[in-house]
């Protein structure tokens, strides 16, 4: 349990704040759900596959739709196909088993070795889905009702759920986790994750451009706030443009990059006229 | 010390659950913040709080509990003698306690002090230096080089009074709930007008082909068929918005409401109207409340089913007699028939649920100028105050079923 091969240490190309790094290690060791949530885009998705990495587990993702039902993620009966095999004679259908495919959770649970479930954007699902799911993530075992069949985990995996928080968790739900929430990354962090994946990043591009990114969350107004993913695309547009940083601030180039809806678009280019207008003004 | 933070938890309403605070000890137990008290500030966090929206009230708590405490090893002490004693808290019921006992003897009490003591010990052998799960520097993942993302100093030379200055920061104050916050936290309030309308109303009138299947095969392919209650959301508002003069101040508070009504693509419909002070027999299509673009009161309410949720946005302060008496309007050029009271009574007939919005913070409403009306207005409806705590009360009680 406190051996090194269970030690979250981060990796290379994800930049984990320490204080993540320790709830990290505080889930593995209590054996509880890590729930992350966060803005959009500070990299919980990410997290998960970076836990693996570093732990050296296999990870197994699911993600989560609203349509998405906690049995499915432990194994469906595929009624259709058996229907189908006893009426076209297509091998043994009182074999039940053979109709019985497993779903994230429950491969998770079946697995020989220890790994790394991700159960991806825990709240599109009903209110009822994180309820369901109590019993075996406490237990960590199900049963296959059609075959009295019992699987029980023989390493507890590390669960990481993450929430983008659209809806609220159920309290006995939450009691039972470890919580962390990612903060929107301040620049001097995002410098180091944006270097991840741009490491030969012109510098004077690449302060000029978080000086316009910060600038662009903080206007007013702005619905859909640019993400740390899309100031990564962002960086990119611009490296490969060919863009002067000079002109960052005054043109916005590719804003479309990291604006997506129309009236954010339009909320900014009135930004930067008054910015315009106030800094010749004021000189 | 360490039972009283239980206690400034509660006292600060962070709701902590035994469960909670059992895992906390755990972790204590298993050594998982032997070090220093900026360690032990984030594990007790990450075990006891499950929204960001208390890390406020949990930094208040921690500051008041731990002010003056120099190392963690104080904690741990009394962790121990707390385990070895009465397991008693402050403020806990009989009931409580019993859980907690019960629940604390399955945790193999010697076992845990056998473990906690080899590690203290294998800490104090490899000191600081070491790759040591635990250990302080380095790659060490419980440990705390360089600085948090948002500022958060974690380790630093004097590490362990930084904690406690940390919380004394107060970093997070923009996260609670109970203050009047952004749109994005009103969204989430409002998120639940849906979550709550999907499975006990509406008719079972769509086909589970999952269920028919199933239920199709246990009948050795005689078909059955299954219904269900569709999944779509069948909510409907009216909102009906004070835009009268005093409600001024509050204007950036109600554009985050509006806002957050607009994002809230999952309402089947939502109208929208105005009022000055007090709603009479007509309403207004747009702020301005210019007669010219107004509708009669009574056509509204007969366009406007029963199941439509009436939300009422206003600061419910006005002269008495605009609410009690005929011709009350504030407008001398208009006149009404009935006194606004009426109105009122007549909307909260006509409408299954209702919820008065007042941007006025609820603690002020015994003591400021509209007091008086405040009160009338709260014997027809209602009142919730304009936080995101506010109308997440609201919407649970305009889901009520009736
Ligand atoms: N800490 C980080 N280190 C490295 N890259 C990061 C980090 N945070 C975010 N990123 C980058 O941002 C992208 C988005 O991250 P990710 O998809 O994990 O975010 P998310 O929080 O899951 O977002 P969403 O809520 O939209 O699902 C990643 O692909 C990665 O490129
Ligand atoms: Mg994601």
């Amino acid at each position: 349990m406190t051996d090194r091969a269970s030690t979250y240490a981060g990796t290379s190309d994800y930049i984990a704040s320490p204080e993540l790094r320790q709830t990290v290690n505080v889930a593995v060791v209590l054996q509880r759900p890590l729930l992350i949530k966060g803005e959009p885009g500070t990299g919980k998705t990410m997290l998960a596959q970076s836990i693996a990495q570093g732990l050296g587990m296999p990870l197994i993702s699911w993600n989560v739709k609203s349509t998405s039902k906690a049995q499915d993620g432990l194994y469906v009966y595929d009624t259709v196909q058996r229907l189908y095999d006893s009426q076209f004679g297509d091998g043994d259908v009182a074999d039940i088993s053979r109709y019985i495919r497993l779903g994230q959770l429950g491969s998770a649970l079946a697995a020989e070795e220890r790994v790394v479930l991700l159960i991806d954007e825990i709240d599109k699902a009903d209110l009822e889905f994180p309820n369901d799911l109590l019993w075996e993530l406490d237990q960590m075992d199900f049963t296959i009702a059609e075959t009295k069949e019992t699987v029980k985990a023989k390493q507890r995996p590390v669960v990481v759920i993450t929430s983008n928080a659209e809806k609220e968790l159920p309290d006995a739900f939450l009691r039972r986790c470890v919580f962390h929430y990612i903060e929107f990354p301040s620049e001097e962090h995002m410098r180091s994750i944006v270097l991840v994946h741009h490491p030969d990043l012109e510098e004077r591009l690449l302060d000029l451009a978080m000086e316009t990114f910060y600038w662009l969350r903080e206007i007013p107004g702005i619905q859909k706030k640019p993400s740390t993913s899309e100031l990564i695309d962002w960086l990119q547009a611009l490296a490969i443009g060919g863009i002067d940083p000079e002109e960052i601030s005054r043109r916005l180039p590719f804003l479309g990059v990291l604006l997506k809806k129309d009236r954010d678009i339009d909320a900014a280019s009135f930004a930067l006229r008054n910015k315009g207008a106030t800094r010749a003004g004021g000189r | 010390m360490f039972t009283h933070f239980f206690f400034l938890l509660r006292a600060h309403k962070v709701p902590v659950s035994l469960t909670e605070w059992l895992a906390l000890t755990e972790a204590l137990a298993k050594g998982l913040a032997l070090s220093d008290l900026s360690v032990f500030y984030a594990l007790a966090r990450a075990v006891l709080v499950k929204s960001e929206a208390y890390y406020d009230q949990y930094d208040q708590a921690f500051q008041e509990a731990f002010a003056g405490v120099e190392s963690v090893a104080e904690i741990t002490d009394q962790v121990w003698d707390w385990l070895n004693g009465d397991f008693d808290l402050p403020g806990l019921t009989a009931a409580e306690r019993a859980a907690l006992a019960a629940g604390l003897g399955g945790m193999g009490l010697d076992e845990l002090q056998r473990l906690f003591e080899e590690r203290l010990r294998e800490q104090k052998e490899e000191h600081h230096g070491g790759s040591h799960w635990i250990g302080t520097r380095g790659t060490s993942p419980l440990g705390h080089s360089g600085a948090h993302p948002g500022g958060i100093r974690i380790g630093g030379q004097s590490r362990n009074s930084t904690a406690v200055k940390v919380a004394a920061e107060r970093r997070y104050k923009g996260y609670r709930t109970d203050a009047t916050v952004g749109v994005r936290q009103l969204e989430t309030a409002l998120r639940r007008l849906r979550q709550l309308s999907t499975r006990n109303d509406g008719p079972l009138d769509e086909l589970d082909l999952d269920a028919t299947i199933d239920s199709t095969a246990d009948h050795a392919g005689l078909l059955h068929l299954e219904w269900r209650r569709p999944r779509r959301n069948q909510t409907r508002v009216a909102l009906l918005m004070d835009a009268g003069g005093s409600m001024h101040p509050h204007i950036n508070v109600c554009n985050r409401l509006f806002t957050a009504l607009d994002r809230a693509t999952h309402l089947k419909d939502l109208r929208r109207y105005y009022f000055h002070n007090c709603v009479y027999d007509h309403l207004y299509l747009d702020p301005t409340c210019h007669p010219r673009n107004s509708v009669p009161t009574a056509r509204v309410l007969q366009e406007l089913s029963r199941d439509y949720k009436l939300v009422l946005v206003g600061d419910a302060s006005m002269a008495p007699s605009e609410l009690l008496e005929r011709n009350g309007i504030i407008w001398w050029s208009m006149a009404n028939e009935e006194p606004g009271m009426e109105w009122l009574r007549r909307l909260d007939r006509h409408f299954h649920r209702c919820a008065w919005m007042n941007p006025v913070h609820e603690r002020h409403w015994g003591s400021i100028y509209g007091r008086d009306t405040i009160a009338l207005v709260r014997n027809v409806f209602p009142m919730f105050e304009l936080t995101v705590d506010g109308l997440t009360d609201a919407v649970k009680n305009l889901m009520v079923r009736r």
